[in-house]
């Protein structure tokens, strides 16, 4: 049965319902129960916070403070533990606070967990999962609001996923910690408040396939994480003038869905795709590429890219504002491309 | 010593009021309860030296110097601001004042300031650099690895611990498999002291001894400064973690300004009156510094896009 829950009650839905049906999967982290080896806590087996933003909170007291861990401030230590936890069989479900702090942990990542399989001619697996928070939005600054999603897709042997739904939320995240790869599943902070419907069930989502939000044949908009709610904004606009846009929320950065949307600008001719992260080198600059590559002669216009700039995250209000992109921004690109589908 | 503990007290009271308010946007994570700390380290420090700070470094900028009116204006978001409004609380700099930057990331400032001091050692200076830290910080391998190379090449760096009993949510008597942060010092062949953080006279007397080994070439100190952190981890905490009775509840009830105010008094260096003059003169300039930073205007859109890469 659905219900409207919040975002992150999704994502906690989705690891106690994991957590109830494989004692293998154990949850690591900093704060992720909160006051460990506080008394007043430990005797009540009760957690205090359930991570800094709560996701976590009421698993440490149903599972047990041996299966929901409080780590000391070591992400170089407890992420290479987790690639030691995966590789001898354990699931483990690792939380990095802000995907900011990767630069701590970079070695589990790219130098051991994403490789094994690989190195070892495929006689290792690393079924873990690392759940981090992305985005900017909440004036955190530079070092708590960037996006890196695209960095951590660009290495063989990790998948990526970014949810934009609670109900995409608790569907990938269960695919993730059933999969037997490292993968990342990249949460933004600004969408944990958001309600939406999710089934009480256990269900996954397919890692790797797109969602299309609403259909349309003269314009296809991409999106990544929050930036849907960008397109879709963009799609009713747009509608008002008789262009109908085809919306499709990625949901997985690594693998993308290729097929969908080739087959989408196959059937639109034009594409812009909106990400939020820096604007080389990312999801968007890859998307574009293949595109390119691959349906150059159904396009009817340049690909553009909608991303945030060249820049860190700037603190101030009025800046962060201008960082992150939104539908005017959309528009203006748009204008330049379908501009011929107003003159007729 | 005194009038900087009242800045750096009334300057966060006036940041949390503020926060409350909504007038100040982002993350605040406050000093009050550790302002000897910051004080009795810096008082032995001039422009010349480096300062790392931390998430939580409202004190160690103003305690060593950092313009009242340009952190308030950084905080508020302003133009004015000693970043220009791209740094916020987490990111205060101070460059003229040897202010290596308030850090967001836990442990960023072990690196810098071991840098730094590789820097004031190649260049023959007898200048120091000073890493603050917290007892959550220690635990990161950045630490280990810096303490054992300003070791081995014998760098002016002290390294200051804040051990404020907890980071975040979690309590260092967990967290930390020696009972105490100074200990490890031995791992890496170099002095390691305790000392009462919540005194300003025992912090300056640590900091000045391991300050001038490191001045003339000894190498590097880790002083551990036992404190406790008065409010939440970040303004909005509710604290439920914290159960301050037996040593946490001593420690929490000390108000390190009025340790030192008492000090001061029984000694004869201040009378009542001086201090209470330096408290009020302290809450003007912090008025003026708020007043500042609301008159301030926003950062120009243009300015998002300034600064990236050195010209
Ligand atoms: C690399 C990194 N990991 C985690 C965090 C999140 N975080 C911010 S402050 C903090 C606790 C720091 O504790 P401690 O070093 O003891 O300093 P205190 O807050 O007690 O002053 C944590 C975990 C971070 N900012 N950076």
């Amino acid at each position: 049965m659905a219900r409207e829950i919040l975002f992150m009650k999704a994502i906690n839905e989705a690891l106690d319902q994991a957590m109830a049906k494989d004692e293998n999967i154990i949850l690591l982290g900093e704060d992720i129960a909160g006051g460990a080896e506080v008394q007043h806590l430990e005797e009540a087996n009760e957690d205090a916070w359930g991570g800094v933003m709560g996701v976590t909170r009421g698993l440490a007291p149903k599972y047990g403070r041996e299966r929901v861990i409080d780590t000391p401030l070591s992400e170089m230590g407890y992420m290479a533990a987790a690639v030691g936890m995966a590789v001898t069989g354990l699931r483990p479900v690792a939380e990095l606070m802000f995907s900011d702090f990767i630069g701590f942990c970079f070695d589990s990542i790219i130098g051991q967990g994403s490789k094994m399989r690989y190195m070892f001619g495929g006689k290792a697996k690393v079924p873990m999962t690392v759940r981090t928070m992305h985005g900017a939005g909440v004036n955190a600054a530079a070092q708590h609001s960037g996006s890196y999603y695209g960095l951590f897709g660009s290495i063989p042997g990790v998948k990526v996923v970014v949810p934009a739904t609670p109900y995409d939320a608790k569907g990938l995240l269960l695919s993730a910690i059933e999969d037997d790869n490292l993968v990342i599943f990249s949460e933004d902070k600004t969408l944990y408040g958001m309600k939406g419907e999710v089934p009480e069930e256990y269900y996954t989502i397919p890692i790797g396939k797109a969602a299309i939000k609403r259909e349309g044949k003269d314009l296809t908009i991409v999106t990544i994480g929050k930036m849907l709610y960008v397109g879709l904004e963009v799609a009713d606009i747009l509608e008002k003038d008789n262009i109908s846009v085809e919306v499709i929320d990625l949901r997985t950065v690594a693998p993308w869905d290729e097929e969908t949307v080739l087959e989408s600008v196959k059937k639109t001719g034009r594409l812009i795709i909106i990400d939020e992260s820096n604007p080389h080198n990312n999801t968007a600059t890859d998307i574009a590429s293949v595109v390119a590559d691959k349906a150059f002669d159904y396009l009817d216009g340049p690909i553009k890219c909608v991303c945030a700039p060249n820049t860190p995250v700037p603190f101030a209000a009025n800046l962060e504002k201008l960082y992150i992109p939104d539908a005017n921004k959309v528009l203006t690109v748009a204008t330049e491309i379908i501009d011929d589908l107003r003159v007729k | 010593m005194y009038k900087s503990m009242e800045d750096i007290r009334n300057f966060e009271e006036n940041v949390k009021r503020f926060f409350a308010a909504g007038e100040i946007p982002g993350f605040v994570h406050l000093y009050a309860g550790e302002e000897a700390i910051a004080v009795g380290v810096c008082a032995h420090l001039t422009d010349e030296d480096y300062i790392t700070s931390t998430h939580r470094g409202h004190g160690h900028c103003i305690a060593k110097g950092g313009d009242l009116k340009g952190m308030m204006a950084e905080i508020f978001g302003k133009a004015t601001g000693l970043c220009k409004g791209k740094g916020g609380s987490m990111h205060i700099a101070d460059m003229n004042k040897g202010i290596l930057g308030a850090n967001g990331m836990v442990g960023g400032g072990f690196g810098l300031a071991t840098g730094a001091a590789m820097r004031n050692k190649y260049k023959k200076t007898d200048r120091v650099a000073v890493c603050f830290f917290g007892d959550g910080a220690a635990n990161e391998g950045v630490f280990h690895e810096c303490l054992n190379m300003a070791s081995i090449w014998k760098l002016p760096v002290i390294f200051v611990c804040e051990n404020n009993l907890f980071a975040e949510s979690t309590p260092q008597w967990y967290s930390s498999a020696s009972r105490t942060i100074a200990e490890r010092a031995a791992a890496y062949n170099m002095p390691g002291v305790r000392v009462n953080g919540k005194d300003v006279v025992a912090v300056y007397e640590a900091a000045g001894e391991a300050i001038e080994r490191a001045r003339k070439g000894e190498g590097p100190t880790l002083i551990e400064c036992v404190t406790y952190r008065n409010h939440g981890h970040f303004e909005g905490d509710e604290q439920t973690y914290k159960a301050p009775s037996g040593e946490e509840k001593e420690w929490a009830e000390v108000d390190p300004l009025e340790v030192f105010r008492q000090y001061a008094i029984e000694n004869g260096l201040l009378t009542e009156e001086e201090l209470d003059q330096l408290r009020e003169e302290s809450v003007r300039d912090i008025e003026e510094a708020i007043e500042f930073a609301k008159k301030s205007p926003e950062p120009s859109p243009e300015s998002l896009y300034q600064d990236v890469f050195a010209d």
